[in-house]
């Protein structure tokens, strides 16, 4: 059973230094009650795994401006102005990767596996000081395996088993997240007793806590 | 025609029927505007959907349905969702079938710059290195020349690679322009210009094809 708990209480999960993914794009699909909960907690030096900074008041980007992270990997940061001025300023240590690549990291943290090499970025400044390989007379580059210390979800409907699915495009990066972190927590926008097995995208297994969406 | 509209109609015939696309923001966009009767595309957008159709109607959008441009879209029936992972094992395992992409610079080898200008502008590639190394046909579309009046077809791209030799066509207002391994040749140019004027207008040297070059068609 995944235990439900409120956003304080989720942001209270986290410690100053921690690395957390959020999943999203652009913020759909981040949990966007845990967000303010982590704002309002004011939780310092987070190395932060998400696919982008999305807009200055909305999702991840609310952390840039509120200026609580310490690093940043995404793989686009353009729609956010503050997280461009904090990188330009050396305030903020982003590194930036191929979107398939980090979400493949991420993916790899969470299956057990140890890395894995890719043709995405050959030639190219990602692929500098990486071990490169050829295989079927490719050359790939080696991406090594991604984690954080607690993962938090957005999905539409949850159940109390932690069970969760997803809607749109808010899937994206929250489905391998759920595999990459030691606490991993859900807000839901609809929360039910229990769903149709034949409905779960994430195993229930996988979720900690269930967080009720404010929306 | 304005520029985008010349680009959109020649580009949007490269399409073959039934092909999974998926197209970059901006220019790449607008040929989306002027797919010919009788090709029906797969649309991909690399946030998690293939099918998307049309922007819905003002007061009907989908808080959870968006494009990679974060625009609020529709999906067709035969539609179907997928998350990032999924999505980038149909990019980067080759199931994508064309990829339309901007252009930085773009050069005679099929390389192409188009995600970072260095001190001035470090946006991120998001998806497009993945869509670069994993589409079967890729396709930069471009102004022919910056708004300095410089080339952006170059012998060698100055600007961070995006990717290393894997621009298959090269599309402006000007010209369709092919990457071979033996350089750029020209296909194509606008009614409106000379071959003079094209090479004139691009620092890489254009091969002339034996066949000819024909003029364009919208």
């Amino acid at each position: 059973m995944a235990k439900v708990i409120t956003s304080d209480e989720a942001a209270a999960l986290v410690n100053n230094g921690d690395t957390i993914l959020v999943g999203g794009f652009m913020a759909i699909g981040t949990p966007e009650t845990i967000i303010d909960a982590l704002v309002r907690k004011n939780i310092q030096d987070l190395t932060l795994i998400c696919n982008d900074t999305a807009l200055p008041d909305r999702g991840v980007g609310k952390l840039v401006v509120n200026r609580q992270l310490k690093k940043l990997l995404a793989s686009h940061v353009g729609t956010n102005k503050e997280t461009g001025r904090q990188m330009a300023a050396g305030e903020l240590d982003v590194e930036l990767n191929p979107q398939g690549t980090l979400v493949e990291r991420i993916r790899a943290g969470g299956v057990g596996l140890g890395g894995f090499y890719t043709p995405t970025g050959v030639g190219t400044a990602v692929a500098e000081g990486k071990e490169s390989r050829v295989f079927n007379d490719r050359e790939m580059i080696l991406e090594t395996p991604l984690r954080g210390r607690v993962a938090f979800l957005r999905a539409f409907i949850g159940d109390t088993h932690g069970n969760l699915r997803y809607r749109g495009t808010a899937r994206n990066f929250n489905l391998v997240m759920a595999f990459a972190a030691d606490i991993v927590i859900a807000e839901v926008d609809n929360l039910i007793d229990f769903m149709d097995p034949e409905e779960v995208v994430t195993p229930g297994v996988l979720v900690d806590y269930i967080v009720r969406s404010g929306r | 025609m304005d520029v985008r509209e010349k680009v959109g109609r020649r580009g949007a015939k490269l399409f073959k029927d039934g092909m999974l696309v998926n197209l970059g923001i901006g220019m790449p966009d607008e040929l989306l505007n002027y797919i010919p009767a009788g090709i029906n595309l797969h649309l991909q957008t690399e946030n998690g959907a293939i099918g998307f159709g049309p922007s819905p109607e003002q007061g009907y959008e989908d808080p959870d349905l968006t494009d990679a441009g974060d625009m609020p879209v529709t999906m067709l029936p035969g539609g179907c969702y997928f998350d990032s992972a999924t999505s980038f094992a149909l990019i980067r395992g080759g199931h994508v079938d064309a990829t339309v992409l901007g252009v930085l610079e773009v050069d005679e080898q099929g390389n192409l710059a188009n995600y970072m200008v260095p001190g001035k502008m470090v946006p991120g590639m998001g998806g497009a290195m993945d869509l670069a190394i994993g589409a079967k046909m890729v396709v930069a579309v471009t102004v022919h020349c910056n708004n300095a009046g410089a080339p952006k077809i170059l012998k060698r791209c100055k600007l961070p690679l995006t990717a290393r030799g894997q621009v298959n066509w090269i599309l402006s207002e000007l010209a369709l322009i092919e990457v071979t391994k033996e350089g750029l040749v020209l296909r194509e140019i606008a009614p409106d210009t000379t071959v003079e004027e094209v090479q004139s207008k691009t620092e890489a040297t254009l091969i002339i094809p034996p066949e000819g070059v024909k003029t364009m068609e919208y």
